[in-house]
């Protein structure tokens, strides 16, 4: 339990705070990037991108919408901008080809927020678990635009905690902020990963737009996994790294092709043994057996002599 | 018989089957729900306050609603801060624009920044004049607090419209009262008003007489079978709109009968004293 409770802590110890959480902080910088476009300009006067992510400017010329947005406006019956069409097309082009959900690990405001909850449940070894199927969100997906449909609305942006969180940053502080507490809650007391894992039909969308990632990670040193769980117990969906890890037997592939995973690299810094990697989806280069012997040895010492 | 009951279970009852039907039941049966709440509140939230008006050029409520994508680049051209976004318990649909003509009214900018942002048509490219704007109608609600309406010349509101003597004209009547002055009626012409809210926000009493309205609560609406006569004669180049139409005569009320006593026939009163 300790592990599940501690990933990441046998590789900060063999390999330092650094590498241990190299991808983690590079997704917070992005995660605060992103933000920050759309920030410098109501807080210091210096606008770089104008508008939330339902739909921005940036710099005055490049036009973002959120695809999803679009999808709900159009099924309301609404012939669409053509500002806002050129946008969706970019977002949804970009995606489709990089991998949709990597929008909920980099660009996400709500990440932080269930990633801290995780986190909050890990340390506080909480076990309660609603078994929620993960299929749920897409049921979800379709419910919301039923609802866009017979309203003739854009209904999820009623409620949507995503968007009404990043508004409220940038336009001032609203109530539909519970939302997001509400989220911190369930996903920390109710569900794990209960939001982004199971609910979120926004990710339900991105999850559509991720079949031909691009961007994977592939285990490809998977011949090292001396079976830790460290992975396990910090992947947000914790399904999609068996096919890839385990596929030795199955003769599958080292890349994590499932459609749920969402790149955020984080069993790449808490592996011990350097087992994942970033890689294209096309990659299925595998470590040698050879560097097991030199490799094992030498993590087992190392940690041997750290105890 | 015996043999087929036995082998039934083993042949339709296959619990794996079973679960998994029960699982997309559970999740189909609770999105549904999350559906049908999600529909309602979308339906609740086409409500729009009277207070609370779209920036120029916003779409029919219920259409606005299908195209705002709440993303505030509207807002953020705004040159005057007039526009904000609806927080919970404002009113609008939570994330739309909107303003509140007596805090900040629309100044009318020639070149409608607000319209150029909106990336969705949901305010309507095709405005391109901003006295075309309808944003909704000023109505001189308060009849019995204006103060020209009591006779006085405030004419404030008059004076601020940016549409002047087309939008808001002062219509000169009888002032009862006093029996020898003029009331200055500020009168709102529903075609030239654009509901930029300048003159709501300019009335200086403490709460507006003038008000600007939607424009379904700020006018009447004459039935589509209605045809005024006059109009249609002026149409028709003088003709009748219904020819030969009887004129019936005209029927005034009757003078009442006064019981007073009548001089016998050829009688007369006698001459009064000079």
């Amino acid at each position: 339990m300790s592990a599940k409770r501690n990933p990441g802590h046998e590789a900060w110890r063999q390999h330092g705070f650094a590498v241990a959480h190299r991808w983690l902080i590079a997704r917070r910088a992005a995660q605060a990037g992103f933000f920050l476009l759309f920030a410098t300009g109501p807080w210091l006067g210096v606008w770089i991108t104008k508008g939330t992510l339902a739909s921005s400017l940036t710099l005055g010329v490049l036009p973002l919408t959120d695809p999803l947005i679009l999808l709900q406006s159009l099924v309301a019956r609404h012939p669409l901008g053509t500002t806002a069409l050129i946008g969706g097309a970019i977002v949804l082009v970009s995606y489709l080809l990089l991998g949709g959900r990597l929008y909920c690990s980099w660009v996400c405001p709500i990440n932080p927020v269930t990633d801290l909850a995780a986190w909050t449940r890990r340390k506080l070894g909480i076990e309660t678990d609603w078994k929620v199927k993960p299929e749920t969100r897409l049921w979800l997906l379709v419910a919301v635009i039923a609802a866009s449909a017979a309203s003739g609305t854009i209904a999820f942006e009623l409620v949507n905690p995503i968007t009404t969180l990043h508004r409220g940053l940038l336009f001032g502080v609203s109530w539909g902020l519970v939302t997001v507490l509400a989220i911190f809650l369930v996903d920390v007391f109710v569900a794990r990963h209960g939001w982004c894992g199971h609910l979120c039909p926004v990710g339900a969308f991105y999850g559509l737009l991720n079949h031909g990632a691009m961007v994977r990670v592939s285990a490809r040193g998977r011949v090292r996994c001396d079976d830790c769980m460290d992975c396990y117990a910090v992947c947000p969906e914790m399904h999609v790294i068996s096919p890839a890890l385990k596929g030795e037997r199955s003769g599958a592939g080292p890349v994590i092709l499932a459609a749920d995973c969402t790149a955020c690299g984080r069993c790449i810094d808490v592996c011990p043994e350097r087992v994942f990697r970033f890689a294209h989806r096309f990659d299925t280069r595998l470590d040698p057996p050879s560097t097991t012997t030199t490799a094992r040895p030498a993590s087992m010492t190392a940690a041997t002599a750290a105890e | 018989m015996s043999d087929a009951a036995t082998s039934r279970p083993d042949k339709s009852f296959d619990p794996k089957r079973r679960r998994a039907l029960q699982d997309m039941a559970k999740g189909v049966a609770g999105a549904a729900a999350c559906g049908v709440l999600l529909a309602g509140v979308a339906e609740q939230s086409k409500a729009l306050p009277a207070v609370t008006l779209r920036p120029p050029g916003a779409l029919p409520e219920p259409d606005f609603l299908s195209a705002c994508v709440r993303c505030g680049l509207c807002v953020r051209d705004c040159p005057y801060k007039t526009l904000k976004l609806a927080e919970i318990g404002d009113g609008p649909a939570i994330g739309t624009p909107y303003f509140i003509a007596r805090d900040i009214p629309c100044e009318m900018c020639d070149d409608i920044p607000c319209v150029k942002a909106c990336p969705t048509g949901a305010l309507a490219p095709t405005l391109t004049h901003i006295d075309k704007a309808k944003m909704g109608i000023a109505s001189l609600v308060g009849r019995e607090t204006c103060l020209n309406m009591l006779g006085l010349r405030c004419d404030v509101c008059y004076r601020v419209c940016p549409v002047i003597d087309k939008a808001i004209t002062l219509e000169r009547t009888h002032n009862t009262r006093t029996q020898r002055h003029a009331v200055f009626e500020p009168y709102v012409h529903s075609d030239a008003c654009t509901g930029c809210g300048k003159c709501e926000k300019s009335c200086v009493l403490e709460v507006a007489a003038i008000k600007v309205l939607p424009p379904a609560l700020a006018t009447g609406e004459i039935g589509a079978h209605y045809r005024l006569g006059w109009e249609e004669k002026k149409k028709s180049g003088g003709k009748e709109a219904v020819p030969g139409l009887i004129d019936l005569p005209d029927r005034l009320p009757e003078a009442p009968k006064l019981d007073v006593p009548q001089l016998p026939d050829g009688a007369r009163l006698p001459e009064l004293p000079k």
